[in-house]
């Protein structure tokens, strides 16, 4: 493999940091810290390269922190033990010390170089992270060489569109493993931040411009408890803010590959009787809001269902069962308070949905695949 | 004066507050109406800690969440510790300057009531259809979506309290430079004196964006502006730099003081003067002037781009210089001492390695890339309760036993003050030590609940725990001062013994006019020095007795702010109520009807004579 510049510089840095003999001290860390949290969700189990960047930064700077800690500590602990006053005497004046230039120029200096060590990585990473050049390369045959992903934040759901490859999503973001996957990020709203701890750090979604950056996925998130990474509102976006999670899916390339076509292909035909009594209810009283084909672009006024059967929530936080989907569509305010999705009596002549058309409802939705 | 002081009754003492322009008056009301706002944070801030105590809990509703945290934080910040430090500002600063009150004693009062009124108006929203809710920072584009009048009460309220702020500061800055008694050159200053002012210089140029982002604001929600709507070429990101090119030297401006107060305590307890004074102000200085320089790193997620975060970066990294060099001077200056560990010094004590812990956390989320994830997560809630509880309210509280002999001429308990303390810093470090974990665990803040699969249930509920200890501390703190005021045991002169700087060498109680002469200040620490020879008064004197120049009293500054009150309600429901308008002039009027009477109206004041002075022990 090439070694480029970056990775070369990434490998002086580890030298860097062995020879400030902090190594000792971040393996304890590590495995310290790798400890705490759900492997799904902290930012302690990195799950790609822009998270273990910032993963190092934290073991960097958490070491030299440490530093200074012991060294204030040392200095503190010592002084209370040596300097009380029923240890010098109570009529003792202490010799009135002025101040010392050399303690100044020491306590001056060295701050000084600890902060540069810990600066040269954080300039380098800044500029490494906001790198999005990579996202407008195309092969040989004019397609992108990176899967691109525009985020539209909403209250209080998610919209993935992928622009390249004419498919949208919600709610379940589903990225392929072992490239730079980029991201486009707008709120349709008010502000929202898109943060997904193990893959890396936040980006904010603004009302009046995109942002961009990239992250880095190492595996398919199959294998994690639930078979997905959980990602984050982190941004204040009124009463639900708590509420607005998204889910992410890493598929190998061939399966993302897969999943991309059938999405593109999306047909979804209720089965049986249920599910068709259903989709006559739906179409009636949600496609206005509610796309059910993968295929398409942004601008979604509800969150697309064409994946629904495949997710992992409900509204984003509830498990994923009919009980609680039924719960969900006859009393949204009460679940998501401020969300925009009307109460059931705006969308069925004043009523709430009854018992068997809740029933019919949630078999078509839970039906809605591309992977089954 | 003094005897006919005492025999006043109810309504005359009440009068005479309202009416007050000394600063010594000023100073207890900013702590009595400082302290309450402090126990309406507490309470809320116990409210939040119930809610998240367990996954999935129904304690409050999400929306009533909301209000509570942009309550907790925006009354925590400016109608607790602000004017807590105010008062101590206003009880100390003059006495220790040798000044016989600040520079402009009306204006002084101004502030004060544009405080107290602020900081009612905004927390009459509770009762007058909900509180503000979208956080403290009041981040734009939800701002102006929030339904209510919540963020009505928030713009005005701060914009009002926000000028009793300003003036204050702009006073304290003119009384520093131009009150000091002969020979209190500035490198003569007590520390605390000159954190006071460079706080002062902070507020006099952060505030102005503060002012201006909340009239954007207010004109935006109340009158049709579009400074922040972007479908009609506003721009929400505009708020943000106000709000924090404001907010950063808001940091500042509390902890400025914190670090003062400190200063103060670590020189007196431990018998020796200040380690490196020169450096300390040099410091104090330079973290004043680069906490302009470093409000981006409140937006390094916004999307600045990379030249921008990384300029913040490190400009942000450059502030642990100073302030560490602080944190080594205090070490030096116990080192060699001779400790005498009083509750005082037990704050101050406890406030070094927490205050550390709070400062390196900061230096970790000045690394741009790693505050990505930090940012917005429980690690920044962790952070900055460790800079503003374990600095600033870890000062208030040492101060509230430092100077209660000085302000009140009792001494608190030492006993129950170390019992405020153990409980507080305890609860304080089990609060919020783990929440820096939570934060990495990937828990954002601001959320009103969370779900159980997520891993965070223990360390919320060990948070939760720790928060009911410092409420059991500030229990114990109100029982103390109810018990020694109820007592009402003289503390006498120097009631610390080791009192080093001039406002210990005024005989007890302080009388109103300070100094029956103006003294000479010979040196750092005065009152040390005048000890050290062996002076019983403690002062040398600058001036022989003659008579005093003192300000009357004067209701003008409550009437002028009791209109701008009631214009606040005119103009929160403007284009809502028929009656909106007229109630915004009746207000001003009165506002400016009162500024006329106070320009047309001469006020000479009146004098002290010198015979009376000699008849004088002392008194209030």
């Amino acid at each position: 493999m090439k070694t480029t510049m970056k990775e070369g510089f990434d490998l002086a840095m580890m030298r860097g940091l062995k020879k400030w003999r902090l190594f000792s001290l971040l393996a304890a860390l590590t495995i310290f810290l790798s400890g705490c949290g759900e492997e799904y969700l902290s930012t302690l189990t990195p799950a790609g390269q822009v998270g273990r960047d910032q993963f190092n930064l934290l073991l960097l700077s958490s070491a030299i922190m440490a530093l200074v800690i012991i060294v204030v500590v040392i200095i503190y602990v010592v002084a209370l033990v040596k300097f009380r006053r029923k240890k010098v005497g109570e009529d003792v004046i202490p010799k009135q010390v002025e101040g010392s230039h050399t303690l100044e120029i020491v306590w001056t200096v060295i701050p000084i170089l600890l902060l540069i060590v810990l600066a040269i990585p954080t300039v380098y990473y800044t500029y490494k992270h906001a790198d999005v050049a990579a996202m407008d390369q195309v092969d040989e045959e004019g397609n992108k060489t990176n899967v691109t992903v525009n985020v539209t934040a909403k209250l209080y759901w998610w919209e993935f569109e992928y622009p390249d490859l004419g498919i949208v999503t919600s709610q379940e973001l589903v990225v392929p493993t072992d490239q730079k996957v980029f991201f486009n990020l707008k709120a349709a709203d008010v502000k929202h931040s898109f943060w997904i701890p193990t893959a890396g750090g936040k980006m904010d979604t603004n009302v009046e411009n995109v942002n961009q950056f990239y992250l880095e996925f190492d595996d398919a998130s199959a294998s994690l408890e639930q078979g997905v990474f959980y990602g984050k509102c982190a941004e204040l976006c009124g009463p639900s803010h708590a509420l607005m999670d998204f889910k992410v899916k890493t598929l190998e390339s061939d399966d993302f590959n897969a999943w991309v076509e059938s999405m593109k292909t999306t047909q979804n035909v209720a089965t049986d009787d249920l599910a068709t009594e259903g989709e006559e209810i739906f179409n009636t009283s949600c496609i206005a809001c509610h796309a059910t084909s993968g295929a398409g672009t942004t601008g979604g006024v509800g969150p697309n269902l064409a994946t629904f059967g495949d997710r992992n929530r409900v509204a984003g936080f509830m498990a994923h069962d009919e009980e609680n989907l039924k719960k969900w569509i006859n009393n949204p305010q009460e679940y998501k308070p401020g969300n925009l999705m009307p109460q059931p009596e705006a969308i069925n002549d004043g009523e709430k949905f009854s018992e068997a058309q809740l029933d019919a409802l949630a078999a078509y939705l839970m039906g809605l695949s591309v992977e089954k | 004066m003094s005897s006919i002081a005492k025999k006043k009754g109810f309504g005359a003492t009440l009068w005479d507050y309202l009416t007050t322009v000394d600063h010594k008056k000023i100073a207890v009301m900013y702590l009595a109406a400082g302290g309450l706002f402090f126990v309406i944070g507490g309470i809320e801030a116990m409210l939040i800690r119930i809610q998240l105590a367990q996954p999935d809990n129904d304690f409050v509703s999400a929306g009533l969440f909301n209000e509570i945290i942009t309550m907790h934080g925006t009354t925590m910040i400016f109608l607790a510790a602000m004017p807590i430090l105010f008062g101590f500002m206003n009880a100390v600063m003059p006495l220790q300057i040798g000044a016989r009150d600040v520079a402009f004693p009306f204006l002084n009062s101004l502030g004060f009531w544009l405080f107290l009124f602020g900081g009612i108006f905004l927390n009459l929203s509770w009762f007058m259809g909900g509180a503000p809710d979208a956080g403290w920072t009041s981040y734009a584009s939800l701002s102006l979506a929030s339904p209510g009048h919540g963020i009505d009460f928030y713009a005005l309220g701060l914009q009002i309290a926000g000028a009793g702020t300003y003036i204050g500061g702009i006073n304290f800055l003119v009384t520093i430079i131009n009150m000091r008694a002969p020979g209190m050159t500035y490198m003569r200053m007590p520390l605390f004196t000159w954190t006071t002012f460079v706080a002062s210089a902070l507020i006099l140029f952060a505030f102005p964006p503060l002012t201006i982002g909340l009239f954007f604001l207010i004109l935006d929600r109340m009158f049709g502006g579009n400074f922040f709507d972007h479908t009609m070429g506003g721009n929400t990101i505009i708020w943000e730099h106000l709000f924090w090119i404001f907010g950063h030297p808001e940091v500042y401006i509390l902890i400025l003081p914190a670090f003062g107060i400190f200063s103060e305590i670590f020189a007196l307890f431990s018998r020796k003067r200040l380690f490196g004074y020169s450096s300390m102000v040099f410091a104090t200085v330079l973290i004043g002037f680069l906490g302009f320089m470093v409000w981006a790193h409140h937006m390094f997620t916004v999307g600045l781009g990379p030249t921008a975060n990384a300029i913040f970066a490190v400009a942000t990294m450059a502030i642990a210089v100073p302030t560490g060099m602080k944190i080594f001077n205090w070490l030096l200056t116990i080192w060699g001492g001779s400790i005498k560990v009083t509750t005082p010094m037990l704050y101050a004590l406890g406030f070094i390695p927490s205050f550390v812990a709070g400062g390196v956390t900061g230096i970790m989320q000045a690394a741009a890339p790693l505050d990505y994830q930090l940012h917005d997560s429980y690690f920044i809630v962790a952070h900055f309760h460790y800079v503003i509880v374990g600095g600033v309210v870890l000062a208030i509280l040492a101060a509230v036993h430092l100077y209660w002999p000085l302000m009140f001429n009792q001494m608190l308990s030492e006993k129950l003050g170390k019992w405020t303390f153990w409980f507080f810093f305890i609860g304080f470090h089990l609060t919020f030590f783990i929440q820096h974990f939570l934060g990495l665990m990937g828990m954002p803040r601001r959320v009103f609940t969370f779900g159980a699969d997520q891993g965070w249930d223990l360390f919320n509920l060990i948070s939760s725990i720790g928060a009911a200890f410092m409420a059991v501390g500030v229990i114990i703190l109100v029982v103390n001062i109810i018990i020694t005021v109820v007592k009402n045991v003289p503390a006498g002169n120097d009631p610390w013994e080791d009192g080093r700087t001039l406002e210990w060498a005024i005989p007890q109680p302080v009388p109103f006019y300070n100094f029956k002469q103006t003294p000479l200040v010979r040196g750092l620490d005065t009152f040390w020095i005048e000890k050290q020879e062996g002076n019983k008064e403690g002062m040398t004197y600058a001036e022989p007795l003659s008579d005093i120049h003192m300000p009357n009293n004067s209701i003008i500054p409550i009437v002028m702010t009791f209109g701008l009150f009631i214009a606040a309600f005119g103009a929160l429901y403007n284009g809502e109520k028929d009656w909106a308008i007229p109630v915004i002039v009746l207000g001003l009027a009165i506002t400016l009807g009162s500024m006329a009477v106070r320009s047309i109206k001469d006020d000479h004041g009146f004098h002290i004579h010198k015979e009376d002075l000699m008849n004088d022990k002392g008194g209030k």
